[in-house]
């Protein structure tokens, strides 16, 4: 009789190419996915020791952290993006690794276009240079961001050693209520346990209020498991996923379809897995949520208000509650729903898929974008956008007032012309809320793409549960 | 990669919690190709005002901590995006060591891939150095090979992956070593589930 697995055991040991008692595991890269920002020094570093690629074809690269999302048909303006995006085309054309470019319809966020091409599935390990790379967990593949010098690994080697993590497992059960999201549930999370609450751990996220969500929720809840400083975190795949993957260009149909599901209904935790530690949430207890601070656990319900640094225990929180508050521009006990913005991001591989852009456009209801906001729509990835045009979501956006935009990481982390002003206030779907990340001087709160909406048109913080 | 053994030198405090990547090296120095002149934007937006001129009251600016080497930081730092460019900047500004409770996890091991060496201390060792930092006097010894830290009369023991310290200690390079496993990775490529997705 064998012991209960969880899932990460089990993606861990399918890939487990060398054991060896103190060593770390060397583990088998079954997808490598690839930006322009992290990669040049990669890549120069593999043709300075004479490597090549080892496997091109378990390589996928794209164009998003610095990429333009207005105009960019006229060329890159900005001199030193320009020379990274063609630097990334250049190496992948003379490794023959497939690029997903400038012009190509399939070009975006790399962690929107690997599950949207179907290239993320169960039972992978996928590495990126790139943070938000833990994403696809929500397939139940292990899916770990990395740094430069290890893309160069991966690139020579298709391989990377790790020492196995802990386990967590985050329980959320019940039905969400009317208005809270999957973007909801994991600031909700993130609030319970800490910026620091995953360290040295691969979450699962379970129970029925996350089994309940669909692909795109998933995607969601797993793409900030970087914010609660774990490893990585795994949805297990059930029927959602299947649905989801059936059909996409990377995923075969027929006997090989049949083949990969039998798989895939594998890969879950056995009954009795243990886990090495666990946290049970209520979803009753989740509510829209607006952060106030610098770090994404500094969250409350759209009906609260900014808490006073005195009402923390630990000193450091309480110190970083108090350099939050004086960053934010903010005083507390202020309601949330006093608080006035500048600009709109909704975007990000947080929240930018087709599911959120539908979302975001169902709560316009003919209204518009308040006089005194900018707000700006960037797609996920071409595909959504085309998919969101099919379905006339950019009128809609236009109409009331939203800049829509082509698709790319943009004021999510700032790196092209997408950037808040000092001072200005921004409502935004993207995972990061730290000082300047959208701007020196700027000031973020994160919240789902329905608030977002609404906060756009009324110009401040509204309770999506209310506002009609 | 340079070995690492026993770092000796100054400390600077940062003790705040949560310092990400971000902060340590903005985005707008990461369009570079290169692994180089990151150094002077270490912390651009505390280290610099607006105009670009030098905040002269951020401490790594202070020149009594001019020749610190060692940053003692509050927990998790280096959380955040993977951006090698963080450790990249601080290694070129002259740091060898960050002492600290806990990182971020691809930080963490962007360091080891550089010979940074990221020091895992207890909650409240990490506390006792950062106040011994706030004193520009007082200087610290790491000693990788027993894995103890001290300053004056302090000394704390830390933990540190048993084959990461040997790697550190002999600047052996990562693929190197994976490469030696060589016919490990044609193996297990060979047995490898087909039906996994490839790309070209």
């Amino acid at each position: 009789m064998t012991q209960p697995q969880t899932m990460l055991d089990k993606v861990w040991d399918d890939h487990v190419v060398r054991h060896a008692s103190g060593e770390p595991d060397l583990l088998y890269v079954d997808m490598h996915l690839i930006h322009e920002v992290t990669s040049p020094q990669a890549f120069e570093g593999l043709a300075l020791s004479g490597r090549r690629v080892r496997r091109p074809d378990l390589s996928m690269a794209t164009v998003d952290h610095g990429i333009p999302t207005v105009g960019r048909e006229l060329g890159i303006n900005d001199p030193l993006s320009k020379i990274q995006i063609e630097a990334l085309e250049q190496h992948c054309k003379e490794q023959g690794i497939t690029v997903f470019g400038v012009n190509d319809i399939r070009q975006g966020i790399v962690h929107i276009i690997g599950p949207e091409q179907g290239i993320t599935q169960p039972g992978m390990f996928i590495v990126c240079g790139d943070s938000h790379t833990s994403t696809h967990g929500a397939f139940g593949a292990l899916a770990i961001g990395i740094g430069t010098s290890e893309v160069e690994h991966v690139l020579a080697t298709q391989t990377l050693p790790r020492t196995k993590p802990g386990s967590l497992a985050i329980t959320v059960d019940g039905d969400l209520p009317l208005g809270v999201t999957a973007k909801d549930v994991i600031l909700g999370i993130i609030r319970e346990i800490g910026v620091n609450g995953g360290y040295e751990t691969v979450i699962e996220y379970r129970g029925s209020a996350v089994t309940g969500l669909s692909m795109e929720g998933r995607m969601t809840v797993c793409n900030m498991s970087i914010e609660a400083g774990a490893v990585a975190g795994m949805i297990a795949p059930d029927e959602t996923t299947y649905a989801y993957l059936e059909g996409r260009p990377y995923v075969p149909g027929g006997a090989p379809w049949e083949e990969m599901v039998a798989y895939w209904e594998t890969i879950p935790s056995d009954a009795g897995a243990v886990f090495d530690r666990e946290v049970v949430l209520d979803a009753a207890d989740l509510a829209p949520f607006v952060s106030w601070g610098i770090n994404p656990s500094q969250v409350v319900e759209v009906t609260g208000r900014v808490p006073s640094p005195d009402s923390f225990e630990n000193l450091l929180e309480r110190d970083s509650a108090a350099r939050a508050l004086e960053y934010m521009d903010l005083e507390p006990g202020t309601a949330i729903t006093d608080i006035r913005i500048d600009r709109v991001f909704f975007g990000s591989c947080t929240n930018a898929r087709i599911e959120d852009l539908r979302a975001g456009a169902g709560v316009i209801q003919g209204r518009t974008v308040h006089p005194d906001v900018g707000a700006m729509v960037v797609p996920g990835s071409g595909l959504v956008k085309l998919e969101a045009e099919e379905e006339g979501l950019d009128l809609i956006y236009k109409e009331a007032g939203f800049e829509w935009r082509d698709a790319g990481c943009s004021m999510c982390l700032a790196m092209n012309e997408d950037i808040l002003l000092p001072g200005e206030r921004c409502a935004s779907t993207s995972n990061r809320n730290f000082e300047g990340r959208q701007g020196r001087g700027g000031r973020t709160h994160l919240v789902s793409p329905e608030m977002a909406v609404a906060a756009a048109i009324e110009g401040r913080f509204v309770d999506i549960r209310e506002w009609q | 990669m340079r070995p690492v053994s026993i770092i000796e030198g100054q400390m600077a405090p940062l003790p705040q919690a949560n310092i990400d990547t971000d902060q340590i090296i903005p985005k707008q120095f990461l369009k570079g190709v290169t692994r180089t002149g990151l150094g002077p934007n270490l912390f651009y937006n505390w280290a610099y005002d607006v105009e670009g001129e030098r905040e002269p009251d951020f401490v790594l600016n202070r020149p009594e901590y001019a020749e610190a080497s060692v940053l003692v930081a509050g927990p998790n730092f280096g959380c955040g995006s993977s951006r090698e460019h963080a450790v990249w900047s601080l290694f070129e500004a002259g740091f060898e060591a960050i002492l600290a409770s806990s990182f971020g996890p691809i930080l963490e091991n962007n360091c080891y891939q550089n010979g940074l060496l990221p020091v895992v201390l207890r909650t409240e060792d990490a506390g006792i150095f950062a106040e011994l930092a706030a004193d520009p006097a007082n200087s610290v010894t790491i000693d990788l090979p027993t894995q103890q830290v001290t300053s004056g009369d302090f000394t704390a023991t830390f933990d540190i992956d048993p084959h990461v310290k040997e790697r550190l200690i002999n600047g052996w390079d990562q693929i190197d070593i994976t490469l030696q496993s060589e016919a490990d990775i044609d193996a297990y490529e060979a047995a490898r589930p087909r039906l996994r997705p490839t790309l070209g």
